[in-house]
């Protein structure tokens, strides 16, 4: 495995920048995931790596070597892709083993029957060596996908959502298994998705992409508690952070703030202002009150066991809440 | 608006049991979710609602009146289908006026129609656009605004946000039960997306093969399962069932878990053999005063709480516990159970024993 590094790294189609220098470090061993929505620049940052497209400026190391100029094949990465691609008149087995049988590998039978069944009994399908590919469920089926990745080892792993088709019961089981067989297998991971809860369960660093650009680059846990900008704020926590002009509290603020965001742990309620309760959500896990005050609308959590009607006020203020400046940049 | 009424609905289809009498009703202006996972009958259901298939047994009631053989057309309910489903080559006016062309309404009431419904929904401003350029949310926005100009008793909705991303799922869920609640239309809503039918629904049908597994709100559904499948289904992660083998009688108030005694609600119903303790993962706490013992296997960060995977005498179960704490995998830990949520089931027939917990929860 091997750190992977981009330095300014620029990439347009026609009139559109889709990636807008970037700068970022994948250490060794990292599971990296690239957050942000559609259009972001996700995808074009893994594809760039992979090298099935050329930077226009800038520079892309793997293993400290420069590979603007290699093949994908050159540069020892292997990807996984949203859809899984088996070969469906191969078996599980075949499928697993195929890339190993690659003419520049040249691997010896008898290591790729062993290396084979190891990644099967990683992920749990050892029975199912011998079924054919399509006789496998959805699940099975991008197990396998993920698995003949996982033959190799490359420098890095990239994956492109690959879970996003998924059920989500099967979806949480597989984010689990996922980071279990990085973690095991010390490999470099670098993971694109738009799903919050698999940036934060399974990175060790969040990349949060806007417009082709890196917004910020930390631990989960640095992005959720210590966001740059509102932009990022937004991109970690469910409910999402509520931003709301200065003020509305009679709070001080630091000099330049004209938002303040707040997520529900940085809501006190029971003093303050007055807000009046719209609409109580049971979600189970959580219970979700949805104020409005001044015109605002604010969400944040209740305790299930003693909750307020609806029409009834409660009195909120904030605690440590974010500052952001009217550009969206925090200032404090 | 009306009430609908549900009574032993039956569905077949050849040898092939789509629905299995069925009885729930919807009450007036309710936000109604049928909720399961594919070919469990929920859209069979909605279809017979609305009259795009005739029942094979069983009744329904739209208003007090029978409507179960009528044609959809004499039945007063909109059905908006997957949305996107939009006349290409007619303006948004066009398309949302259409049914009202169609029924053969003065132009001028028309008129005023559709501007009271593009009011409703915020999209004044591109009436005169053609649909194909418009965004998703428009679109949405405008398949909507054909369903509601009609005014109709009802609206079937069929997994109208299946087909969208996750962020812009959620902002048309809460888009459309704003709107709901300004109209305050009876709306039948299917899915296969608990947290969608937590989320959005007043009361909740939970269906499973042909059969309705439980109704009620969202709370009832989550806080008193009345089965292992409902309460595998709602959840994320979802209820733990700790399997062991007992013999529980009415009046009891403990159980015995590896040896360890479990306050649990005080039984209505006894039973014996292979039983779970059922428990949610946010009623587990670590705590190292408890006898219980489990080691931890994994941590999920989720900014607010975490979820720890751990490995218990009963078996894999998930704790979600604050975030604040800092747990290692391989730590080994207490486990305390919040005795009050604790749902017991017999594992042969997957329903819940009675109890102080769930003994007033209705259910199918």
């Amino acid at each position: 495995m091997a750190e992977v590094r981009l330095d300014n790294v620029c990439k347009s189609f026609g009139a559109t920048r889709a990636v807008n220098g970037i700068t970022m470090t994948i250490p060794d061993g990292a599971f990296v995931v690239l957050l942000g929505p559609t259009g972001a620049g996700k995808t074009t940052t893994l594809r760039l790596i992979s090298g099935l497209e050329k930077p226009d400026e800038g520079g892309i190391h793997i293993a400290g070597r420069k590979v603007n100029d290699e093949m994908p094949a050159q540069r020892d990465v292997a990807m996984v892709f949203q859809q899984y691609s088996l070969y469906p008149h191969l078996s599980v087995r075949d499928n697993l083993a195929f890339p190993l049988r690659s003419p520049i590998l040249k691997t010896p039978e008898d290591v790729i029957e062993r290396k084979v069944r190891d990644i099967a009994e990683l992920l749990q399908i050892p029975h199912k060596l011998d079924n054919k590919a399509t006789e496998l469920s959805g699940g099975e089926m991008q197990r396998v996908s993920i698995g003949r990745a996982l033959v190799r080892d490359p420098s890095i792993y990239l994956m492109d959502e690959p879970l996003s088709s998924l059920d989500a019961k099967l979806r949480a089981d597989l984010r689990v298994e996922l980071k279990r067989i990085q973690s095991d297998l010390g490999a470099t991971l670098l993971y694109v998705t738009h799903d919050q809860i698999e940036a934060m369960t399974m990175a060790t660093h969040v990349g949060v992409l806007t417009n082709g650009r890196l917004a910020q680059f930390g631990t989960p846990r640095e992005i959720y508690e210590n966001p740059c900008s509102a932009y990022v704020a937004t991109r970690l926590g469910l409910p999402r952070i509520n931003l709301l002009p200065v003020g509305l509290f009679g709070e001080e603020a630091p000099a330049g703030a004209a938002r303040i965001g707040l997520r529900p742990e940085h809501i006190v309620t029971g003093e303050g202002r007055q807000a009046q309760v719209t609409r109580v959500e049971h979600l189970g896990d959580q219970t979700r009150l949805h104020l409005v005050m001044a015109d605002h609308h604010i969400v944040t959590l209740a305790d299930p066991r003693a909750l307020p009607s609806i029409g009834s006020v409660v009195r909120i203020r904030p605690r440590k809440p974010y500052f952001f400046d009217a550009s969206g940049a925090r200032v404090a | 608006m009306a009430e609908i009424v549900i009574k032993n609905l039956r569905k077949d289809f050849g040898d092939f049991t789509a629905v299995r009498e069925s009885t729930f009703t919807i009450g007036d202006g309710e936000f109604f979710m049928l909720l399961g996972p594919s070919g469990c009958g929920k859209t069979t259901t909605l279809r017979m609602i609305a009259g795009l298939e005739l029942p094979s047994s069983g009744a329904i009631y739209l208003d007090g009146e029978e409507i179960s053989q009528k044609p959809p057309s004499e039945r007063d309910i909109a059905f908006v289908f997957q949305m996107f489903a939009l006349y290409p080559h007619m303006n948004v006016r066009r398309n949302i006026s259409y049914p009202l062309i169609s029924q053969g309404m003065p132009r001028a009431r028309i008129k005023a129609k559709v501007a009271e419904v593009s009011t409703i929904l915020g999209i004044e401003d591109i009436l005169d656009r053609p649909v194909g350029g418009l965004s998703g949310g428009d679109r949405q926005r405008v398949a909507l605004g054909r369903a509601i100009v009609r005014e109709p008793k009802a609206f079937m909705m069929d997994e109208p946000l299946g087909a969208l991303d996750a962020e812009f799922r959620e902002r048309m869920a809460e888009e459309l039960r704003a709107l709901h609640d300004r109209m305050g239309a009876t709306t039948v809503y299917v899915t296969h997306d608990q947290l969608e039918a937590m989320q959005m629904g007043d009361k909740i049908v939970v269906m499973n093969n042909a059969v309705v597994e439980q109704f009620g709100t969202p709370r009832e559904i989550y806080d008193k399962p009345a089965t292992m499948f409902v309460a595998d289904f709602i959840g994320s992660p979802s209820m733990n069932f700790l399997p062991f083998e007992g013999s529980v009688a009415p009046g009891d108030r403990t159980v015995t878990l590896d040896g360890q005694t479990m306050p649990v609600p005080e039984l209505r119903d006894g039973a014996k053999g292979r039983l779970a303790f059922g428990v949610r993962p946010e009623n587990i706490a670590l705590g190292d005063a408890s006898a219980y013992r489990a080691r931890v296997l994994a941590t999920e960060y989720l900014g607010t709480t975490q979820i720890v995977t751990l490995d218990s005498p009963n078996g894999e179960i998930k704790a979600r516990i604050g975030a604040g704490r800092t747990v290692r995998v391989g730590e080994a830990v207490g486990l305390d159970f919040r005795a009050e949520t604790v749902t017991l089931f017999h594992e042969g027939t997957g329903r819940a024993l009675r109890s102080a917990l769930n003994e007033k929860a209705s259910d199918g």
